[in-house]
């Protein structure tokens, strides 16, 4: 019971509902952008939004820094390692897909 | 200052999805991907220690390098693989980041500067149980491209109860906060990510990839929810919106419910599979399809998976170069399904050349059937099943179809006479205006191209 009440005052304190306001937001953004996308470039959709999700390397990068524990440390190098593949190839793989569309 | 970075970054990612909505903004688009990613990279290490910078950086350079040869070198027929492949990294990286956040909130030095409540520890195993079903599945998903194990059956009532488990643990751990029920969750997660992914079949797999694609942004904003980073918030709900809308454009384009596709409710249909009668088909040479073709006015052209696997969209441009040096009009009709992901064969073709404004969708093209002289359907098969509209008996019944039967000639471009992957016989194989030709698609349309 302690837990659940703790877990709706997290909720209403302020932080909470900001999150879930940017949340829905960004979903409903999403939402009226990705319609607009036209269906020849879906394989590039896909492609550029795993590189734009592995934005995820911030969490990563924060996980490297943190000076208490060594564990955080190992798996905050291999999550920015990894993310940074995506990151990487992601972008190159979709900048060659729409080369390819935009030659005549 | 981060947090403005952030803001301008979420604008820059916005704007790289607002590029896709035409070719010539897109490559725009990709760039404002790119600064996008720059500044989210900058803000996060504008507030961390300078000392750490060293092995950012490395990791970064590790990561970058293979990722860029990765990228460069795969061939485009491969890149349904590629992108499963990049899935995973997005849902490893996710579980691992969840670890961390977990192992700095036990060693009580919180890395954000808000304290943790139960709500951070729900978002936490949220963010990594997604991460990990994204991890395992997109594995799953990539060694089946590659053609690596079968297609087995697992009860969807399984599935559901797995499901139902996770969220159990789910709760558990936020109330007990234990590092066993964390780590359990994170296992359990792994193995439902394999057990839904296996028994997928082919057809539904640019279902499945699209799926994947909005898990990966799901978990990524469950890790934006514990690290309270707006940023990753945001985008991890704009790739969660997309790669939803691809998978309900796909559920659509298919007549298929999404409950259907991810319990692989119909595998049972279609393991039963209807036996093939033994009916009269005419069958042709090349030269008899060169001959057709040429004379030909209009040409309507309907790619399918079987292209991308022998490859032959270059050859399939060659033939059409020289129809169009003719006089004769070629067009492309691509069904939404067709191939293993979604844009599959648009990129195939525009890797070949065929210039987009040639390149036509289900919607707008399918009126043009019934005034065309030649469909050539290359390596499809249930996207112009003409039992989907007829045969309300039939498992595709109700799925919507490039209306290949209203062309005065079909020539049909196949492996075998073996029926496609629902199992399905497909009537226009032996209608009196079809002419089969079989064998690799690569090698006939070579024929034909020689024929000419």
């Amino acid at each position: 019971m302690i837990g659940y009440t703790q877990t709706m005052e997290s909720l209403i304190d302020g932080n909470g509902i900001h999150e879930i306001t940017v949340f829905a937001l960004a979903c409903f953004v999403g939402y009226y952008v990705i319609w607009k996308v036209t269906p020849a470039l879906h394989a590039p959709l896909m492609s550029i939004t795993n590189a734009i999700s592995s934005v995820i390397i911030i969490g990563a990068i924060f996980a490297l820094s943190n000076k208490d524990s060594e564990c955080s440390k190992i798996l905050g190098w291999i999550a920015i390692a990894l993310a940074s593949v995506n990151i990487f190839g992601g972008f190159a793989v979709t900048r060659r897909m729409l080369n390819m569309f935009h030659k005549k | 200052m981060e947090d403005i970075l952030y803001l301008v970054a979420a604008v820059c990612f916005i704007f790289a999805l607002k590029g896709l909505s035409s070719a010539e903004s897109a490559l725009c688009g990709n760039i404002f991907g790119v600064v996008g990613m720059f500044l989210a990279c900058v803000a996060a290490c504008s507030v961390v220690d300078i000392s750490n910078l060293s092995f950012i950086i490395s990791a970064m350079l590790a990561g970058g390098v293979i990722g860029v040869t990765v990228a460069q070198t795969i061939s485009m027929t491969a890149l349904p693989q590629l992108i499963a492949g990049f899935h995973s990294l997005v849902g490893l990286a996710a579980v691992l980041v969840a670890f961390a956040v977990y192992f700095v909130t036990n060693a009580e030095g919180a890395i954000t500067p808000y304290g943790f409540s139960k709500l951070r520890f729900l978002e936490m195993g949220t963010g990594a149980a997604i991460g990990a079903i994204t991890f395992s599945g997109s594995i799953v998903a990539f060694l089946k491209f590659y053609g690596v194990g079968g297609k087995y059956k697992i009860r969807p009532t399984l599935n559901v109860f797995m499901i139902f488990f996770i969220v159990c643990l789910l709760t558990y751990f936020a109330f007990s906060e234990s590092e066993n029920a964390f780590a359990l969750l994170t296992f359990c997660s792994f193995i439902v990510g394999v057990t839904l992914v296996v028994p997928i079949g082919g057809a539904d797999m640019p279902i499945i990839v699209s799926l994947l694609n909005s898990c990966s942004g799901w978990a990524t904003s469950g890790i934006g929810f514990s690290l309270h980073n707006d940023l990753l918030i945001i985008v991890g709900a704009l790739v969660g919106a997309s790669g939803a809308i691809l998978s309900y454009v796909m559920c659509k384009s298919m007549n298929r419910s999404l409950q259907a596709v991810v319990f692989a409710l119909e595998s049972e249909y279609s393991i039963a599979r209807q036996a093939t009668k033994t009916k009269a088909f005419r069958q042709g040479a090349p030269e008899d399809a060169a001959y057709i073709l040429k004379n030909a006015s209009s040409v309507i052209i309907v790619p399918g998976y079987g292209m991308a696997t022998s490859q032959a969209q270059h050859v399939l441009k060659e033939m059409s170069d020289i129809l169009t040096a003719a006089g004769i009009r070629v067009r492309y009709a691509i069904h939404p399904v067709a191939g293993r992901m979604p844009g599959h064969m648009n990129v195939l073709l525009a890797e070949a050349n065929v210039p987009y404004d040639e390149v036509f969708e289900l919607n707008e093209i399918n009126r043009d059937f019934s005034s065309c002289d030649v469909a050539y359907v290359i390596g499809a098969n249930d996207v112009t099943n003409p039992a989907a509209r007829k045969d309300s008996s039939s498992l595709i019944y109700g799925m919507p179809i490039l209306e290949v039967e209203k062309a005065k000639v079909i020539l049909f471009l196949k492996r075998s006479m073996g029926a496609g992957y629902a199992g399905v016989d497909n009537e226009l194989f032996y209608a009196q205006n079809t002419m089969m030709l079989l064998g690799d698609a690569k090698k006939t349309t070579e024929a034909i191209v020689k024929a000419m």
